[in-house]
C-alpha cells in the first residue's frame, strides 16, 4: 500500500514536470515557432507608448534571446526558489513559486492566484455536495422506479442538465430568483466563509445550484446505469435470500458496488473545476480563478494565463492521484502492485 | 407502487388464485415439514406468458434430501426462489401453495418471508464467485447475515463466523475471516458461502447447483459437507442438479422435472434401480459411466426443451419421446397426470405402469 502510494506520488511528480514543459513551449517556444521575435514577447513588458530601442533592452535584460532551455531553466527556478525582474526602471522581485509576472497589473501573478483560490473551492466545494448528494440519490431511485414516471421525468431533466451550458441556466436562475424574486444574490459579490458563514452561502447559491445542476444530471445518469447493473448481480440475489431488509440491499450491497466508477468520475471532476470553473465564474461574476484566467486572456496577460494553466494542471494530477488510491481503497481487488 | 420499493413492506405478492388471506388461513396445513401443492409460476412476457412451473407438488421432511433434477429451464431454479420468496421484484405471477413447518408463505407478507429467509430457510448458488460481496470481506458477509436474525454484539457474531468457517472446513478460519472472496480459492467460496447460509441454522437448506461451478475433485468434497452438516444440523435439504450424479450422491428422494412439470417422483433408490420416465431413462442413458466399454456411445435424448410459452399439448415431452406411438393417442392431446404406481413412486406418463416397466428391463436397462 505504502509503496503504492509513493509510486504514484513519484509519477505525479514525473507528470508536473511534463506539465511545466508544455506550458512553457505554449507560452515560450510556440509564439517563436509561429513567427514571434523575442523583441515581440519584450512589447508585453512595456508600455504602447515605448520606443524600438527600450524594447529591445527589456528583451535583453529578460533574457528572451537566450537559448530556450536557459530560458526553461530560469523559468523551473523562478517556481522553485522565485526570480527577479528587471524592467529597467526597477528591478521586481517575484517570490518562489514565481508563476510569472503579470503584464497588466505589474504585480506577481502566484500572490493574486492565492487570494483567488478560495471562491473557486467555496464554489466546487457547495456545488460538489449538492451535485453528489442530488444526482447520485437521483440515480437509485431512478433505477429502482425503472420506467415509471419519476424514472422518466428525472432522466429528462438530466438530459436537459447535461446538455444546457451553463452561461444559459446561470443566467435564467439570476433572472428569475435574483432579479424577479429577489431572494438571491445577483452575482459579483463574494464573502469569505470566516468572515460571515451566512452570507458566503447567500452570495453562492445561484452558482451552487446551476453548477450542481450541470453535473448532477451526468451523475444521476451514471448512477441509474450502474445500479441497473449491480442490483441484477447474483450478490444481490444472496443478499435478498440472506434475509436482509430491502433498504439494507440497495443502499449497503448495491450502491456500494455502483459507487466506483461515481468516485472516480468526482475526483476528476472536482480536480478539473478547481482548476477554475470558468464559466460559472464569469456568468457569475464571482473572483475566482476562472474569472481570473478570462481577464487574463482578454487583456492577453500571457503570465496570467500560464499561473492557471499551471495551477490547474495541478489540481488535475493531485486529483488523479487521490483517486488512484482511492481506488485501490474502495475496491480490495485492485492490487496495489 | 410508492415507497414499496424501498421500503420492505409491501402485500405480497401478485397471487393468480384469487383465494383472499381469510381462505388461505382456512387451508388444511401439512404434516410434512415443507409441503409444495400444485405451485405454478407465470412470467408474462411481450412474446407471451411464460409458464416457469405449472402445477408441481411434492413435500419433505426434516434430515431428509430432496434432489430436483432436470434440463435447463425446467423450472427448478423458480421453484426454490419461489420457496425463498426470491421472485418478488420480478414480474413473475404465482398459484398454489407453499407450507413451511406449518406456515403458508405465498400468502404471507413480505416481510414474513424475509424474516423467514436466511434464518429458517437459507440458500446457496451455483457460482460462489459472484455469490458473494466482492467488496465485502467473507467475515464480514457471514456476521451480516447471523446478525439481522440474531441480537448479538459485533464480536459475539465475529466469534461465530469464526466458528462456522471452521465448521465448514477452512483453515485459519480466524486470519481467513478477514479475508475478501477474490483471495479464497472456488471450493473455499462455496464452503463459505454454505458458512453464511447455516450461520443461523435454517430449518430449509436449498442447494442450487452447488458444485456446478467447481472442480471435480472439489465437487465431492462439497457434497460430503452437505451431508455431514445436514446429519449435524437436522435440516432439510433440496438439492437442485442437473447431474444425476450428484443427486445419486446425497439425495433420498428425487423429482424429475421436465417443462415446469414432474415427470417422476420417487426414493433416489427407485429412480436409478427401476425409472418409470421415459425422460428419466434418457437422463439415465445420458450420463457417462466408467464401468461402460469406451466405445459404446451416449444415448443422448433427441430434440431441444419445449419453449415454455408454447409448451407441447398433451404429455409436453411427447415431441422428444421414443415411446410416444405406444401410448395412445392421449399422449398428444392429455396432461398426464402423477400417478402412483409403487409405494411412494409417482410417474406422469400414459404409457400403462406394466409397458413401462417391461421396456425398462428389455430396451433400456441392458443399453445402460
Amino acid at each position: 500500500m505504502i509503496a503504492f502510494i509513493i509510486r504514484r506520488r513519484v509519477a505525479a511528480v514525473g507528470l508536473l514536470f511534463i506539465v511545466s514543459v508544455v506550458t512553457f513551449g505554449i507560452f515560450f517556444l510556440l509564439p517563436r515557432l509561429a513567427g514571434a521575435t523575442p523583441d515581440d514577447l519584450a512589447s508585453r513588458y512595456v508600455g504602447k507608448t515605448a520606443n524600438e530601442q527600450q524594447i529591445k533592452d527589456i528583451a535583453e535584460k529578460l533574457g528572451f534571446h537566450d537559448p530556450l532551455v536557459v530560458q526553461y531553466g530560469r523559468f523551473v527556478k523562478g517556481l522553485v526558489a522565485g526570480s527577479d525582474y528587471d524592467y529597467g526602471p526597477a528591478v521586481e522581485h517575484c517570490p518562489a513559486p514565481c508563476f510569472g509576472y503579470s503584464y497588466v497589473d505589474q504585480i506577481p501573478v502566484w500572490p493574486d492566484l492565492i487570494d483567488r483560490l478560495p471562491v473557486t473551492i467555496s464554489l466546487a466545494a457547495g456545488a460538489s455536495v449538492l451535485w453528489l448528494v442530488g444526482g447520485v440519490a437521483t440515480g437509485v431511485i431512478s433505477a429502482l422506479r425503472r420506467g415509471t414516471v419519476f424514472d422518466r421525468v428525472s432522466m429528462g431533466i438530466a438530459l436537459g442538465g447535461v446538455s444546457l451550458p451553463i452561461f444559459f441556466t446561470g443566467l435564467i436562475l439570476l433572472a428569475i430568483f435574483s432579479y424577479k424574486l429577489q431572494i438571491a444574490a445577483p452575482g459579483g459579490t463574494y464573502t469569505p466563509i470566516t468572515e460571515n458563514p451566512g452570507t458566503w452561502a447567500y452570495d453562492l447559491l445561484l452558482p451552487w445550484i446551476a453548477l450542481a445542476f450541470l453535473y448532477a444530471a451526468g451523475y444521476a445518469r451514471l448512477t441509474r446505469a450502474g445500479m441497473l447493473e449491480t442490483m441484477n448481480e447474483d450478490f444481490i440475489r444472496t443478499a435478498r435470500a440472506k434475509g436482509l431488509p430491502e433498504r439494507t440491499v440497495v443502499l449497503k450491497h448495491g450502491l456500494r458496488s455502483a459507487l466506483t466508477p461515481i468516485v472516480t468520475i468526482f475526483g476528476l471532476d472536482l480536480g478539473l473545476l478547481l482548476g477554475g470553473a470558468v464559466l460559472t465564474e464569469s456568468t457569475f461574476s464571482l473572483p475566482g480563478i476562472g474569472k481570473y484566467a478570462v481577464d487574463g486572456i482578454v487583456n492577453q496577460d500571457l503570465p496570467r494565463v500560464m499561473g492557471v494553466t499551471l495551477i490547474a494542471a495541478f489540481f488535475i494530477i493531485i486529483a488523479n492521484l487521490i483517486v488512484d488510491i482511492l481506488y485501490a481503497v474502495l475496491d480490495p481487488r485492485v492490487k496495489y502492485s | 407502487m410508492t415507497r414499496s420499493n424501498l421500503g420492505s413492506r409491501r402485500s405480497r405478492a401478485r397471487l393468480l388464485d384469487q383465494t383472499d388471506a381469510a381462505a388461505r388461513a382456512q387451508l388444511e396445513p401439512p404434516t410434512s415439514f415443507l409441503e409444495v401443492r400444485d405451485l405454478r409460476v407465470q412470467f408474462p412476457t411481450v412474446d407471451g406468458v411464460v409458464h416457469s412451473v405449472d402445477g408441481l407438488s411434492f413435500h419433505l421432511e426434516r434430515g431428509r434430501t430432496l434432489g430436483i433434477v432436470g434440463e435447463s429451464g425446467s423450472g427448478k431454479s423458480v421453484t426454490s426462489l419461489s420457496i425463498m420468496g426470491l421472485h418478488e421484484r420480478t414480474n413473475a405471477k404465482l398459484g398454489g401453495e407453499i407450507w413451511l413447518d406449518g406456515e403458508e408463505l405465498l400468502g404471507s407478507t413480505s416481510e414474513r418471508v424475509r424474516e423467514l429467509r436466511g434464518k429458517k430457510m437459507a440458500m446457496i448458488f451455483q457460482d460462489p464467485l459472484s455469490a458473494m460481496h466482492p467488496l465485502y470481506t467473507v467475515g464480514h458477509q457471514i456476521i451480516e447475515a447471523y446478525r439481522i436474525h440474531n441480537k448479538v454484539s459485533k464480536s459475539a457474531a465475529r466469534q461465530h463466523a469464526i466458528e462456522m468457517l471452521r465448521r465448514v472446513g477452512i483453515p485459519q478460519p480466524a486470519s481467513r475471516v478477514d479475508d475478501y472472496p477474490h483471495q479464497f480459492s472456488g471450493g473455499m467460496r462455496q464452503r463459505a458461502m454454505i458458512a453464511m447460509a447455516l450461520s443461523c441454522d435454517p430449518d430449509l437448506l436449498i442447494a442450487d447447483e452447488p458444485t456446478t461451478a467447481l472442480d471435480v475433485t472439489v465437487q465431492a468434497q462439497i457434497l460430503d459437507l452437505i451431508r455431514d452438516l445436514q446429519a449435524e444440523f437436522d435440516s432439510a435439504v433440496i438439492i437442485i442438479t442437473h447431474d444425476l450424479g450428484v443427486v445419486a450422491e446425497v439425495a433420498d428422494d428425487i423429482l424429475v422435472m421436465y417443462a415446469g412439470r414432474a415427470a417422476e417422483y420417487a426414493s433416489a433408490a427407485d429412480i436409478f434401480s427401476r425409472p418409470e420416465h421415459p425422460y428419466t431413462w434418457g437422463l439415465l442413458g445420458s450420463m457417462p459411466r466408467l464401468d461402460r466399454d469406451r466405445t459404446d456411445r451416449l444415448l443422448p435424448i433427441p430434440g431441444t426443451p419445449p419453449s415454455l410459452i408454447n409448451v407441447p399439448p398433451g404429455c409436453p415431452f411427447h415431441p422428444r419421446c421414443a415411446f410416444a406411438d405406444r401410448a395412445g393417442p392421449a399422449t398428444r392431446t392429455e396432461v398426464p397426470q402423477m400417478v402412483e404406481t409403487d409405494a411412494g413412486h409417482l410417474t406422469a406418463c400414459h404409457l400403462p405402469h406394466e409397458t413401462r416397466q417391461e421396456i425398462w428391463r428389455t430396451e433400456i436397462e441392458p443399453k445402460l
